[in-house]
C-alpha cells in the first residue's frame, strides 16, 4: 500500500471504520466473559442475613458465627473487659475509629449498639486472616501490659476487645464492624440494618 | 526400507517444506557460541520443566475434583488409591519448585553476562513476562489441594488487590467470585490453572525462542559471535545447536533428572518448603493457621511486602513496594548502562552490586519462611529516644528493611554505578 503514490481515501478510511467497528464489537464481546466472573446469583443469596441467639451466652464468651463465608464475632463483654477498653486508649492506631468501618450506631466509645455485645468480622483488616482471642491473664505471652484482645498470628497485629488495633502493627485499621440489628432482647441479625433506622 | 523412508520424507518434505526449514533454522543450522558454561544449561532444563509440569498436570486432572466439597479429598484419592497417582503428585509438586530452582538460576545466568543488554532486550523482556505467568501459575496451582495453606495463602493474596486505591475491593470481589475464597474461587482458579496459563506461558515460551534465533545467543564474555563470520557466512566462534548443544543438554538433562528423583521419592515435602505442613489440614474458612508463609519461591516478595510498615491508614505502600519489586525487572535493559555485558569485564562497581543483590534476596527469602519475630526484639527502655523512634522492636522486620533497600538500590542506582564502573576491554573473539 505504502509504495502507492495515490492512496484511495475512501477505501482507507472505509478499513478505518471497519477496524473501529470491529475493535468495539471485540469489547463488547468481551463484555459477557468478564461479568461471569462477578459473584453469581446464589453466591449473592447465600450472604443471607445470619440470626444469632445471645441470650445463653455466658459472660465473657465468644461465639463465632459465619456469615457470607466469613467469621463474625459475637462477644458478651463483662464489665472489667469494658472497662479495659479505656484504659488502652492511649496505645490505638485509632481509638475513635474515624477510619475505620463501621455502621453510623456503632460509631462510638465502645463500638457496638449495646455495650456488653459486641459484634465484629473476625477478619484482621491487614491481609484477611483470623486473630485468635487472648484474654486478660494471657500476661505471659502478650506482655505484662496486655488487657485482653485479640492477637492474628499471621502479621503480628493486636487489637483491643472492640477490635481497636494497637499501634505498631500492619493492620492499619480497626476490624469490621457488620451491619447487625437487636430483632429481640435476645436475638440478634448480622448483616442487616435496622429498617428506617 | 531406508530407501523407502527416504522415499517417503522426500514425498513429504516437497509438499511441506517448512518443517526441514525450520529445523535447520533452529537446530541444525543454529550457530551458539561454542565457549558455553555450565549457567548455560538452565534454559532448556526450564522447558524440560515446563514439559514434565504438562504431562503430569494433564494425568493429575484424569483424577482431581475442582470443588470445594471434594477437592481435598480427591488430592488424598489421588496420593493413596490411584494407581501411581503419588507419584504423578510428587512429580508435580518437585516440578513446582524446581521451576523456579531453575528459572531463578536462568534468571541470574542473564544478570552475569549480560544478556538483557541490546540487542537481546525482547527476549529479556519476555522472559520477565514467563516469570510472571509462572508466579501467577504457580499461586493458582496451590489453592486446588483446598488444604488450610492453599486456603488463607490465596485469602492473603487476593486481598492484596483489595488495597489497591478504588478498584481494589471491586477487583478482589471480581477476581474471588464470592465473598470470601470459596467454591468458585477454586473452580475458576483451576480453570485457569490448567487452561488458560499454560496456553500463555507456551505462546510466550515461543516469543523467548524465536526472539533469541532471531539476534542469536549471547555467551560468558558478551562478545557478539555474529561479528566475527567466515567465508560461508557462518559465525567463526559459533557451532550448531544440533548436534553440539542438544548432546550436551542432554547430560544436563541427566544430572538435572538424577536430583529430581532424588528429591521427588525421598524428600518430596522438602521438611516443608515444598508442601507445607498446615496444607494437609483441609481449608477451614474460619480459623487461620498459627503460622502462614508462602512458599519458597514467593518469600523474598513476602518479606519486602512485611518489611514496609502501613502509611496513611493503607497497606498499599508495602503491596506496591512488592509489586515494583517484580516489575521493575521489565527496565533492567535500560538501567544498564554498561558499555560490556560480562561480568568478566566489569569492574567493581558492578560486582559488589550483584553481590549485594543475591545477598539480600536470599535473606529476604529466608526470612519470608520465619515469623518476624524469629531474631527476637531489640531491648529499648520504655519511652527512651530508641523505643519511640522504632515502630516495631523486631530485628528480623529491620533486616527485612534493610535488605528491602538494597533490593532497590541495586535497580535504581544501576544507570549511575555501571556508567562509572571501571571496565576493562572485550576481546574480539570468545575466550574458552
Amino acid at each position: 500500500m505504502s509504495d502507492n503514490p495515490k492512496v484511495d481515501k475512501t477505501r482507507r478510511n472505509l478499513v478505518v471504520a471497519t477496524s473501529v467497528v470491529g475493535g468495539a464489537a471485540s469489547v463488547g464481546a468481551a463484555i459477557p466473559f468478564v461479568t461471569s466472573m462477578w459473584p453469581s446469583e446464589r453466591a449473592k443469596a447465600a450472604g443471607a442475613p445470619v440470626e444469632v441467639d445471645v441470650s445463653a451466652m455466658a459472660p465473657g464468651e465468644l461465639k463465632v458465627v459465619e456469615w457470607r463465608g466469613k467469621p463474625v464475632w459475637v462477644i458478651r463483654r463483662t464489665p472489667s473487659m469494658l472497662d479495659s477498653l479505656k484504659k488502652v486508649v492511649a496505645k490505638l492506631t485509632d481509638p475513635a475509629s474515624k477510619s475505620s468501618i463501621q455502621p453510623a450506631y456503632a460509631a462510638n466509645e465502645h463500638r457496638s449498639v449495646k455495650p456488653e455485645v459486641m459484634v465484629m468480622e473476625g477478619v484482621c483488616t491487614h491481609l484477611g486472616c483470623s486473630p485468635q482471642m487472648k484474654p486478660a491473664d494471657a500476661k505471659a505471652e502478650m506482655g505484662a501490659d496486655w488487657a485482653g484482645g485479640f492477637y492474628c498470628a499471621c502479621h503480628g497485629s493486636k487489637f483491643d476487645l472492640a477490635g481497636r488495633v494497637y499501634r505498631g502493627a500492619p493492620a492499619p485499621t480497626n476490624l469490621t464492624v457488620p451491619p447487625y440489628t437487636f430483632l429481640s432482647d435476645s436475638t440478634l441479625i448480622i448483616g442487616e440494618d435496622k429498617k428506617g433506622a | 526400507m531406508a530407501s523407502r523412508l527416504m522415499a517417503l520424507w522426500e514425498w513429504f518434505d516437497a509438499r511441506m517444506p517448512s518443517v526441514a526449514q525450520e529445523w535447520r533454522k533452529h537446530a541444525a543450522e543454529y550457530y551458539a557460541p561454542k565457549n558455553f558454561n555450565f549457567w548455560y544449561y538452565f534454559g532448556v532444563l526450564s522447558m524440560l520443566v515446563l514439559v514434565i509440569q504438562i504431562v503430569s498436570g494433564i494425568f493429575l486432572t484424569m483424577h482431581y475434583k475442582p470443588d470445594a466439597a471434594l477437592a481435598f479429598g480427591s488430592v488424598e484419592y489421588i496420593m493413596r488409591d490411584v494407581s501411581g497417582g503419588w507419584i504423578l503428585r510428587y512429580i508435580h509438586s518437585t516440578g513446582a519448585s524446581a521451576f523456579f530452582v531453575v528459572v531463578y538460576l536462568h534468571m541470574f545466568r542473564a544478570l552475569l553476562y549480560g544478556s538483557h543488554k541490546e540487542p537481546r532486550e525482547l527476549i529479556w523482556i519476555f522472559g520477565v513476562l514467563i516469570y510472571l505467568a509462572l508466579m501467577a501459575e504457580a499461586f493458582l496451582g496451590y489453592l486446588l489441594p483446598w488444604g488450610q495453606m492453599s486456603y488463607w495463602g490465596a485469602q492473603v493474596i487476593v486481598n492484596l488487590f483489595g488495597v489497591i486505591p478504588f478498584i481494589g475491593p471491586d477487583l478482589a470481589l471480581w477476581i474471588r467470585g464470592d465473598y470470601v475464597v470459596s467454591d468458585a474461587t477454586l473452580n475458576r482458579f483451576f480453570a485457569l490453572h490448567v487452561i488458560a496459563l499454560p496456553l500463555v506461558l507456551l505462546g510466550l515460551v515461543v516469543a523467548h525462542i524465536l526472539a533469541l534465533h532471531d539476534v542469536g545467543s549471547n555467551n560468558p564474555d558478551g562478545v557478539e559471535i555474529k561479528k566475527n563470520k567466515d567465508a560461508q557466512g557462518r559465525p567463526v566462534d559459533g557451532i550448531a545447536f544440533h548436534p553440539y548443544y542438544t548432546v550436551k543438554d542432554t547430560v544436563g538433562a541427566v544430572v538435572f533428572l538424577a536430583i529430581f528423583c532424588i528429591v521427588m521419592f525421598f524428600v518430596p515435602e522438602m521438611g516443608g518448603y515444598f508442601l507445607e505442613a498446615n496444607n494437609f489440614i483441609p481449608a477451614d474458612p474460619l480459623k487461620t493457621p498459627e503460622h502462614i508463609a508462602p512458599l519458597w519461591y514467593f518469600t523474598p516478595y513476602y518479606s519486602i511486602l512485611r518489611a514496609v510498615p502501613p502509611l496513611f491508614d493503607s497497606q498499599f505502600p508495602g503491596v506496591l513496594a512488592m509489586g515494583v519489586a517484580v516489575l521493575i525487572l521489565f527496565l533492567l535493559p535500560w538501567l544498564d548502562r554498561s558499555p560490556v555485558k560480562s561480568i568478566r569485564y566489569r569492574g567493581p562497581y558492578y560486582r559488589i552490586a550483584l553481590t549485594l543483590f543475591v545477598v539480600a534476596f536470599l535473606i529476604l527469602g529466608y526470612l519470608g519462611i520465619e515469623s518476624t519475630t524469629v531474631w527476637g526484639q531489640f531491648a529499648t527502655t520504655e519511652g527512651s529516644l530508641m523505643d519511640r523512634m522504632l515502630d516495631t522492636k523486631d530485628r528480623a522486620t529491620w533486616v527485612a528493611r534493610l535488605c528491602t533497600v538494597l533490593y532497590f538500590a541495586f535497580f535504581f542506582l544501576m544507570p549511575w554505578y555501571t556508567a562509572r564502573d571501571r571496565v576493562r576491554p572485550v576481546p574480539d573473539r570468545v575466550t574458552m
